[in-house]
């Protein structure tokens, strides 16, 4: 009969495996939902791989099992991808990649959005440094503590 | 009866080419002679519609009498076609799509054409403008798309029938609310260009041209979510949108109309922002005419485009006239746009609206970048390239997410400037309000629904989906909080119920309240979209009496089978769904073969609650065992977009009804007094 010790160091080690082994099984699944919603079916329906329900696509079933076997080889997701690229053409990928011209994609809506708020910026400086031009027969505006008051007495009386 | 309807749309093309040129001639001259050329022009436009409807009308004719004669209902209709649908071959192929839209804008002049009195001298420029557009789109269908051409060859027995995607009821109001959308836009341009072309005095134009906006706005949404609900019901994918380049060709000018409506509010109040609101509405109609150039250039690939054709060499060169006759007219009058206001604080209405309007150009700018990046590559590097859902998801949620929070600042913002005491009063309750709720989804139990049981930190879509709720109660809470402060009010001196004086406050100022309104359909939206984060499938071939797994649900394959009818045969499977052990529904996904178009097509089987959609696709059949394979799809909130859209719909109908109470709106004032509260 084993000792006590040795049998939990064999429950404690097969629990870890099965835990390793589940964490891993899990791993490739996720992976393969993962790369799978990055690649996009060439069978000319324009959708995603794992998305793909034309009837009788040959070609997304194809697909799906080259993903699972290059997921089974244990390659990178990097090297899964470009083995897609180098085989159906770089329309393949659902998305540009970060590399070369088509890092162009990706920085310009940022590029615009920083430049946007650049011009509101400016706007709002260039407006706040307007002078304001009064009508001869205008009130000069309340400011400071008599602006707060009135704004006080205001909110008292709407209660908003 | 193609005679007819070829010798209708020549027609059209002269009256609405008198219309243009004499009421242009009577613009130009001045006098009591003039005033007469200007009404011919004026019953010309009005005569263009008679005349269109006619030509649409022969086409319909054809379809129902199955004149197969005429090409394009050779190609767009058959003979077993449902009623129903006859109509739907009017806009289901190029030449008649195009017919639709000249009747539309044809119906557009029309009903301008006879408010003329409101402002005849404003209107008579408009009506020229839209004249000028008609032109364009007769000339397209004299010369380049005509739709009465006949059948080459023997007489065709049957035709090639109705592409069986549009065989859905949907489809029926679909393209027509989609269109009222794109073609309404050129309305709001119409008087806006006008209005510079005149140098027109106060802003009476811009009360006529919001108006006309939020109505062609609200089609316009209409039309872009019943696309994404027919989408979602029809094609089988379990999503309802895909960044197709058509589908972001209606949301472009959805974004920049959007933009319009509220920095045009700025225009109102403050006589600020006249150069950019009217470039806003320039490039909204700008962008209706460019989404119609790429569905039917082929300049890009899309499952919604028409087949390629030369026509696009017609839409690139009504672009570049429409974009220089707007710089013509703005250089020229440029003196007439200068804003009449200064901005005082940069915690203000005003600031509020420039972030706004500049978040929403960011997204538009994103989906136009993002739709022509394959062909700039191709230009470029030689090679097309992909970008799909993930690119414009990762670049537009974070846009989306600062817009949300926007809208629930932007509208407690005082006009001028805004106290931080106001800010920590009106803002204080709702925050804590969002963050209660945000730890509540996070550490209630995940059997409770989809969305409970969120754990952020693990994947940047929980996240999103978590910052998009947070947010959206935030807008709910301050939306409330208005609603709520403004009925006390009303109830304190009028003794009413607080439901009864919300009421009656949103009559005394329905455009602010029923913009309230869409606010909050749009938060509603704006959930339905983060529950895709949870959204889960599964595939499995399906033999009587077996079981699939998702979710909380389990799926059992009671049957399938086959039926045949003149129009489609089609296989179907019906599968019992249980629960917790109970059997709550039945659903029976199918899937159809289209006998004349010799096409298939799915329909989905959804079983749509609050909480998820149980959505079932039939896949086809395993040839070897000749047992269906089922896809499910559990895709939680979807039903929120479709009830937040109702919301919109209704907050927009509440801001369309006239005020109990005018609103005041501000002329050409240097200095005013300044406002507490809100104000809209």
């Amino acid at each position: 009969m084993p000792s006590p010790n040795f049998s939990l160091k064999h429950v404690f080690g097969m629990a870890l495996l099965s835990l390793a082994l589940f964490a891993f099984l899990g791993a490739d699944e996720a992976r393969f939902e993962n790369l799978g919603h990055k690649l996009m079916c060439t069978c000319g329906c324009n959708q995603v791989l794992l998305e793909c329900n034309h009837v009788g696509c040959t070609v997304s079933g194809r697909m799906r099992d080259e993903l699972a076997g290059n997921l089974d080889r244990r390659d990178s997701d990097d090297l899964v991808l470009q083995a897609f690229v180098q085989k159906y053409g770089p329309t393949v990928l659902l998305a540009p990649t970060a590399a070369g011209f088509d890092r162009v994609a990706w920085v310009m809506p940022y590029l615009v959005l920083v430049l946007g708020l650049a011009t509101v910026a400016l706007i709002v400086r260039a407006w706040k440094k307007r002078p304001l031009i009064l009508p001869e027969d205008a009130v000069e505006p309340a400011t400071g503590a008599e602006l707060a008051r009135f704004r006080e007495q205001a909110r008292k009386d709407t209660d908003l | 009866m193609s005679l007819i309807g070829s010798f209708a749309l020549l027609l059209a093309l002269a009256l609405s080419a008198y219309s243009f040129l004499a009421g242009f001639v009577a613009l130009v001259l001045d006098g009591s002679s003039s005033d007469r050329l200007g009404e011919t022009a004026r019953r010309a436009g009005i005569a263009t519609f008679a005349v269109v409807a006619l030509a649409a009308g022969v086409l319909v004719t054809a379809a129902f009498q199955d004149n197969f004669s005429i090409e394009y209902i050779r190609q767009h209709s058959n003979r077993d076609l449902p009623i129903a649908y006859k109509f739907a071959v009017l806009w289901s192929g190029q030449e008649g799509s195009l017919l639709f839209w000249s009747l539309l804008l044809a119906a557009y002049g029309l009903v301008l054409r006879m408010r003329y009195k409101v402002d005849s001298r404003l209107f008579a420029y408009a009506s020229v403008i839209i004249s000028a557009v008609q032109v364009f789109f007769l000339l397209l269908l004299n010369f380049a798309a005509r739709p009465f051409v006949l059948s080459s060859g023997p007489l065709a027995a049957d035709g090639a029938g109705l592409n069986p995607l549009l065989q859905y009821p949907e489809m029926v109001i679909h393209p027509p609310m989609l269109y009222l959308g794109y073609v309404g836009f050129t309305v709001p341009f119409a008087f806006a260009l006008g209005a510079l072309a005149m140098k027109y005095p106060g802003e009476k134009w811009i009360h006529i041209t919001r108006r006309w906006t939020m109505v062609t706005w609200c089609f316009l949404t209409c039309g872009v979510f019943l696309g994404a609900h027919w989408a979602y019901r029809v094609l089988g994918w379990g999503g309802y949108w895909g960044w197709d380049p058509v589908e972001n060709a209606s949301l472009m000018p959805w974004l920049t109309g959007t933009a319009f409506l509220h920095s045009v509010m700025m225009q109102e109040k403050r006589g600020m922002l006249k150069t950019w609101n009217m470039w806003l509405i320039f490039s909204t109609f700008g962008l209706c005419i460019f989404g119609t150039f790429l569905t039917r250039s082929g300049v890009v690939s899309s499952v919604h485009a028409f087949a390629q054709s030369s026509i696009g060499d017609w839409f690139v060169s009504f672009l570049a006239i429409i974009f220089l006759v707007c710089l013509y007219f703005y250089v020229m009058n440029r003196s007439h746009l200068r804003s009449e206001h200064k901005l005082e604080s940069l915690v203000s209405r005003e600031s509020s609206f420039l972030f706004n309007n500049l978040l929403l150009l960011v997204a538009c700018f994103t989906v136009l970048w993002g739709t022509l990046f394959p062909v700039l590559s191709e230009w470029v590097q030689g090679h097309k390239i992909t970008v799909g859902p993930p690119f414009f998801n990762r670049v537009n949620i974070p846009v989306a997410l600062l817009l949300l929070l926007l809208t629930a600042v932007g509208p407690l913002l005082a006009w001028r400037r805004t106290s931080l005491e106001s800010i920590k009063r009106n803002f204080l309750w709702p925050s804590l309000g969002a963050l209660a709720i945000g730890l509540f989804l996070i550490v209630t139990p995940a059997n409770w629904g989809s969305v409970f049981g969120m754990k952020p930190w693990q994947d940047i879509s929980y996240l999103y989906s978590l910052m998009t709720i947070m947010l959206s109660a935030l807008v709910a809470f301050t939306v409330v909080s208005e609603f709520v402060r403004g009925g006390r009010v009303i109830r304190r001196h009028t003794g009413q119920s607080l439901l009864g004086s919300m009421v009656h406050l949103a009559h005394r100022n329905t455009r602010r309240y029923g913009g309230y309104i869409v606010h909050f359909g749009v938060i509603v939206v704006m959930i339905g979209f983060a529950g895709s984060a949870f959204n889960q499938d599964k595939e499995q071939e399906m033999g009587f009496g077996d079981k699939m797994n998702i979710g909380a649900y389990t799926l059992v394959c009671r049957s399938y089978t086959q039926e045949d009818n003149p129009n489609y045969g089609s296989e179907w499977a019906i599968m019992d769904v249980f629960k917790g052990g109970q059997q709550i529904a039945t659903l029976d996904p199918e899937r159809r073969f289209y006998k004349a178009s010799q096409q298939t097509s799915t329909k989905p089987a959804i079983r749509s609650t609050p909480n998820e959609d149980l959505y079932l696709v039939y896949e086809g059949q395993n040839e070897d065992t000749g047992r269906p394979i089922i896809k499910a799809h559990l895709n939680p909130l979807v039903m929120w977009i479709w009830v937040g859209v109702w919301i919109i719909i209704a907050g927009t109908v509440i801001a369309l009804v006239p005020s109990a109470v005018p609103v005041r709106v501000a002329a050409a004032v240097r200095v005013e007094a300044v406002p507490v509260g809100a104000g809209d």
